[in-house]
């Protein structure tokens, strides 16, 4: 879960990482209200979870209460890259004098935390780690150690950071690491770390994502998530408890197991059909997630066709048939389901839905002919699904 | 044993185990010491199965925020194995635990994982065992049902396996691929190695390197979710594309590149892997 400019730094300020003065605003008014309290200059930053702010105009520094009321009036509801501005934050503007950048990774490759260091901050990291990966001080911990001094001066020399600020970028690393433990993220990043002026160090933006397992231990990270943010059929699916994702095309995917779904999207892309969801009803899944899972896919109004591809391990196919019987009961379904029941009681399941004589459900005994089937409903043109050229699109 | 055997699950599954023929020696819930389930004594500690039935295996079936823990506590009563089924550890414990058993002799399969199956021997997790037989197909998976989906599709050609091993769909789990294709390549039972990979992290990668220089025996390979958006948790905790990092195309090539053959389907995966055993018998 990725949390918002503001929301990480709220993080931060309860680890003791310094940042700047700030308040979140929703609307103008109250946009103006944090300028009136912080004081004049100050920045009037977009809060969306996508980089590029500045570039599109989502980041406004205002020297007075017009210019504040005109930029959070401009920026609130802009678009920035298919995200819309439904929150600010107006931050106490901070004189530049140095730009580094700083973030502590859960490395899954490595099996460890890494922490980064660079003088290069205020530009995209990987740009940089490209041109010049020496400019960059990387290095890991060991989670069972934890962070010491003895890294964060091997980081600051190596990165070649200023001698008269060693010592508050080296404890601000030591309170990013506190952070990243203490809140179970996943990622930590600070880009720019600023020294000012007055040479105080300061994290001028803050990149927090949160491990979502581990919501249970932190209530109130829990509780920011943000309703604009989330794909509204994401979040119903959530709230049924359906994992889900939401793509682009036409054809509704069901399945049980990730890896599978996963798969069953492939197959359908190499069909030539364009998948309009991954939904993982999971191990086990029940009648009743069935009739959930219908409902979520079939919010979706581009839906034109959906395909159910279960292989039954656990799950069984015949609680799965009879989820569907009920889904149509319920439900005034529109659109062809194809669906592919294989593994366990997939006889029954298929004798369920042959007597229910569902209309508008066809049933397929492999996925391939399954996946074949659904995009032919669409009216898209099969491809040979064994051409792996179609893979990669 | 099974820590969580008196849970709905971890009863389900572990009487199913022993069914199979898996010695199912004892279960470990706190404070339940001293109950059966089924006949199959209850300990409150780990240490205390352990000394009691030399268990040298245990099957951790407790809920996520418990979980870390269980596995730790079968690592500290020196079983020799832990395979872990539970989803949606925290990523943070599975770094302290991962770090711990690394620098110990205890081996992790999982978490986030439907465990092994070594057919006609012993079953421990939750693969539905009846859909395989014995053969000379090693199985090595992130995915439980796209697993299945493969391994049926060989049993229906007529070939059966060796051991089908779920390494879990975590960011962090205890075995690799690299792992368990070593044993795989040491078990003489093991003709032709299936693995089957899956967007996110770079083993596949890892493990393409490491089959060009240490695995005779030929490899076919699957990755699932070349449409998977970048950014997206497709299912799986570990199964995200980061950036342009950990897609299926990078990995697919990476095999590719080291002769590994890819099936681009779960269908031809198949195929390429009982045309390999079919022409190794010939």
């Amino acid at each position: 879960m990725d949390l918002l400019e503001y929301q990480g730094k709220q993080l931060f300020k309860a680890h003791g990482v310094p940042v700047p003065d700030g308040r979140p605003a929703s609307t103008v008014s109250e946009a103006v209200e944090a300028g009136e309290d912080l004081g004049y200059p100050v920045v009037v930053k977009a809060q969306v979870l996508i980089g590029g702010r500045g570039k599109a105009g989502g980041i406004k520094v205002a020297g007075d209460r017009d210019e504040l009321e005109a930029h959070a009036g401009a920026i609130l509801g802009m678009d920035i890259r298919g995200f819309t501005v439904q929150e600010l934050y107006v931050e106490r503007a901070s004189d530049i004098a140095e730009e580094y950048y700083a973030a502590i990774v859960f490395d899954r490759s490595a099996k460890a935390p890494m922490a980064m260091l660079s003088k290069q901050g205020g530009m995209d990291i990987e740009a940089v780690a490209d041109e010049d990966p020496s400019a960059i001080a990387v290095l890991h911990i060991d989670p069972l150690i934890g962070f010491g001094d003895f890294h964060a001066r091997r980081l600051c020399f190596e990165a070649g950071i200023a001698a008269d600020v060693l010592a508050p970028v080296g404890a601000m690393l030591a309170k990013l690491y506190e952070t990243f433990v203490a809140e179970d993220a996943m990622l930590v990043e600070v880009n720019p770390l600023l020294v000012t002026g007055d040479r105080q160090v300061v994290a001028l933006d803050a990149k927090v994502t949160v491990d979502a397992n581990a919501l249970y231990r932190h209530p109130e990270t829990a509780g920011l998530r943000n309703a604009g943010a989330e794909d509204p059929q994401e979040m119903m699916a959530r709230q049924k408890g359906l994992t889900f994702v939401a793509l682009d095309g036409n054809i509704g995917i069901l399945g049980n197991g990730a890896g599978l779904v996963m798969s069953t999207l492939d197959v359908v892309a190499q069909a030539g059909g364009r998948p309009a969801n991954f939904l993982d009803a999971g191990g086990g899944s029940k009648a009743e997630a069935i009739v959930d899972a219908v409902e979520v896919i079939l919010s979706n109004p581009r839906v034109e066709a959906v395909l159910f591809n279960i292989f039954g391990g656990i799950t069984r196919c015949d609680e799965v048939a009879r989820g569907l019987v009920t889904a149509f009961d319920q439900i005034d379904v529109k659109v062809p389901f194809v669906v592919r029941l294989d593994g366990t009681n997939d006889q029954e399941g298929r004798a369920i839905l042959a007597d229910a004589a569902l209309p508008n459900v066809w049933i397929e005994q492999t996925m391939l002919g399954a996946a074949a089937r659904v995009v032919e409903l669409v009216g898209g043109s099969p491809s040979d699904v064994h051409e792996p050229q179609a893979a990669g699109a | 044993m099974v820590s969580g055997l008196t849970g709905r699950e971890g009863t389900f599954h572990g009487l199913n185990n022993r069914s199979y023929g898996t010695s199912l020696v004892a279960g470990v819930t706190p404070k339940k010491g001293g109950q059966d389930v089924e006949g199959v004594p209850v300990f409150d500690t780990a240490h205390a199965a352990v000394a009691e039935t030399g268990a040298n295996t245990s099957m951790v079936f407790v809920p996520p925020r418990f979980a870390a823990d269980a596995i730790l506590e079968a690592a500290d009563a020196a079983v020799d194995l832990v395979i872990c089924i539970t989803e949606g550890i925290p990523a943070h414990d599975m770094l302290r635990v991962y770090t711990h058993l690394k620098r110990g002799s205890t081996r992790l399969i999982g978490p986030n994982c439907p465990g092994v199956l070594s057919p006609g021997k012993a079953n421990v997790g939750i693969i539905p065992a009846h859909f395989f037989s014995e053969g000379g197909v090693g199985l090595v998976s992130r995915s439980g049902t796209l697993t299945y989906q493969i391994g049926n599709e060989i049993a229906q050609k007529g070939f059966g396996n060796s051991s089908i091993v779920g390494i879990g769909g975590d960011p962090i789990v205890g075995s690799s691929f690299i792992d368990v294709i070593a044993e795989f390549e040491a078990d003489p039972e093991t003709e032709l190695i299936v693995m089957c990979g899956e967007i996110g992290g770079d083993e596949e990668e890892r493990t393409a390197d490491y089959i060009a220089e240490h695995v005779t025996k030929p490899v076919v390979a699957y990755i699932a979710g070349f449409t998977a958006p970048p950014g997206k948790t497709m299912g799986h905790a570990g199964a995200i594309v980061s950036g342009s990092k950990g897609t299926a195309v990078a990995k697919a090539e990476a095999l590719e590149a080291k002769g590994v053959r890819v099936g681009r389907t779960p269908t031809e995966v198949a195929e390429i892997a009982v045309e390999t055993l079919a022409a190794s018998t010939a």
